[in-house]
């Protein structure tokens, strides 16, 4: 018999996008251009973090229009945001089939509370993390991947970098720690015990981790796969830039051979302007995308 | 004994923990030059559209095919058996074309219809947990092909010469018994090689 929405058929297609970038699109055109630029999948939406950023006001699930096309246009997998804990958004797009659902902190949280029970779902979500208690948070309520939250429509990647240290690090100091040290660690996270019985176990975490939120260049792809991401997301980072074609295919060849500098040299020439970045402390504290979730 | 994966993007750490679990020496592959001495090599599951376009931007299709003409195995799961199929189907061009199977991709729905399930393997004497994750299915297999697994009336694993492809995800389990079956095939292989 067939077992539909298992934890290893949901887990089991985030490990299939390892080493891959999953490239923000808004319509059919740019999903193509992803697709041929070697993305492994594309996030269908509306409007990319940097546009939501710039116009304010409330950022929802996009039309099921856009998604649709976006949909018909390609044969990788297709993802879709949902605002944290509405229910309806991410029941509309499962319904639609999309593969993947980001319960985002990018679109206008539906509850400040409560995130998904993510468990109760067939198709699998990623949410973002900043830290190793947010991550458990997130995968207790069923979550099957992960990604940094960073600092979404920015194109600087210095929050990004700050997140994935955190939760290297702290994935690192719970493998190595003893196990009667575990119980106290799991309240101090806010993570539950079993989950860091897990963590020490298999030595890292139980899902794939990808970084977003920032990501502008090759460079900083490659950086991010350097720091052990398990690949990246690239939100506003391609389509606002001046070269969209150039830079999807020069991330995508910097995140397969991040150790290859001299290569990396190459494909970062002559690409045109990256999308303009912005300094995190002239946002302010109350918009900044990350605070957004527990 | 020593085998590679091809690791452009997918399930590679898996592949290469399932070949050291079965005691043989495992290498990434990356390039070209990383093909040589190896006695055979496996194509990961992840997304074939774009492990085809990294294959082509980084010269891999000339020495991939050659690697196949030398008679040493090669074994493809979900993705990696699109790249080794000698036809897919709706597409204009195959991409290795070496094994002598048709295949569909995305044939049992998006996401949300993939699934786990206990098939019955020619070879294996008890059942293997396999996963599907938006999974292709070999349409036809030609006359040199020996079908190993069907499931629901799909082909889902077949053997053509030195050729091994599945639909599902052996890497995703704790259950080694197919990589150790290839690890077989390879063994044959180092024994009689082909003639040049």
């Amino acid at each position: 018999m067939n077992q539909h929405g298992t934890d290893r058929v949901k887990r089991g297609m985030a490990e299939m996008q390892k080493g891959g970038v999953i490239m923000d699109v808004v319509n059919a055109e740019q999903a193509r251009i992803a697709e041929a630029a070697g993305a492994t999948a594309v996030m269908a939406l509306e409007r990319v973090p940097s546009d939501i950023r710039r116009d304010g006001g409330v950022a929802r699930m996009a039309d099921p229009r856009i998604t649709e096309e976006v949909m018909k246009a390609v044969s990788i997998p297709v993802m879709a945001k949902a605002r944290i804990g509405h229910i309806v958004e991410a029941r509309v797009l499962e319904a639609m089939g999309v593969d993947y659902i980001d319960e985002s902190e990018v679109l206008t949280p539906a509850d400040e509370e409560f995130h998904l029970l993510k468990a109760n779902y067939t198709v699998p979500f990623v949410c973002g993390c900043r830290n190793l208690g947010e991550a458990a948070r997130r995968i207790g309520e069923g979550a099957s991947m992960l990604r940094t939250k960073g600092e979404p429509g920015t194109g600087n990647i210095v929050e990004a970098v700050r997140h994935l240290r955190q939760v290297n690090a702290e994935v690192l100091k719970v493998v190595h720690m003893s196990e009667d040290e575990l119980m106290t660690e799991a309240r101090n996270l806010g993570a539950s015990y079993e989950f860091l019985r897990e963590v020490k176990n298999l030595g890292r975490l139980p899902v794939v981790n990808f970084a977003a939120g920032g990501i502008a260049t090759p460079a900083d792809a490659a950086l991010m796969m350097e720091l052990g991401a398990d690949g990246v997301f690239v939100g506003s980072g391609i389509f606002k830039s001046q070269n969209p074609e150039k830079f999807a295919r020069a991330i995508v060849e910097a995140t397969t051979h991040y150790q290859d500098y001299r290569l990396i040299a190459e494909l970062s020439k002559d690409l045109g302007i990256a999308m303009k970045g912005i300094e995190i402390s002239t946002i302010a504290a109350g918009e900044r995308m990350q605070e957004r979730g527990w | 004994m020593r085998i590679g994966v091809l690791a452009l993007q997918g399930a590679v750490r898996e592949h290469l923990r399932s070949i050291e679990k079965c005691g043989a020496e495992a290498r990434a592959v990356k390039w070209p030059k990383e093909l040589e001495g190896l006695d055979a090599l496996i194509l990961p599951g992840g997304e074939s559209t774009t492990m085809r376009r990294l294959i082509d931007r980084y010269g891999l299709m000339e020495p991939l095919r050659g690697f196949a003409a030398s008679g040493k195995p090669m074994f493809g799961t979900c993705a990696g058996l699109i790249l080794l199929a000698g036809e897919v189907a709706g597409a204009s061009e195959p991409h290795l074309s070496v094994m002598d199977v048709v295949v569909e991709r995305n044939s049992f729905g998006r996401q949300i219809d993939s699934f786990e399930a206990d098939l019955a393997i020619v070879g294996l004497d008890s059942p293997f947990n396999a996963v599907f994750i938006r999974a292709p299915h070999i349409v036809s297999a030609g006359p040199t092909a020996e079908v190993l697994c069907e499931h629901n009336g799909k082909i889902v694993m077949a053997r053509s010469g030195q050729f091994l492809g599945c639909s599902f995800h052996p890497e995703l389990t704790e259950d080694h018994r197919i990589t150790e079956y290839f690890i077989g095939m390879v063994r044959e292989a180092v024994k009689a090689p082909l003639p040049n």
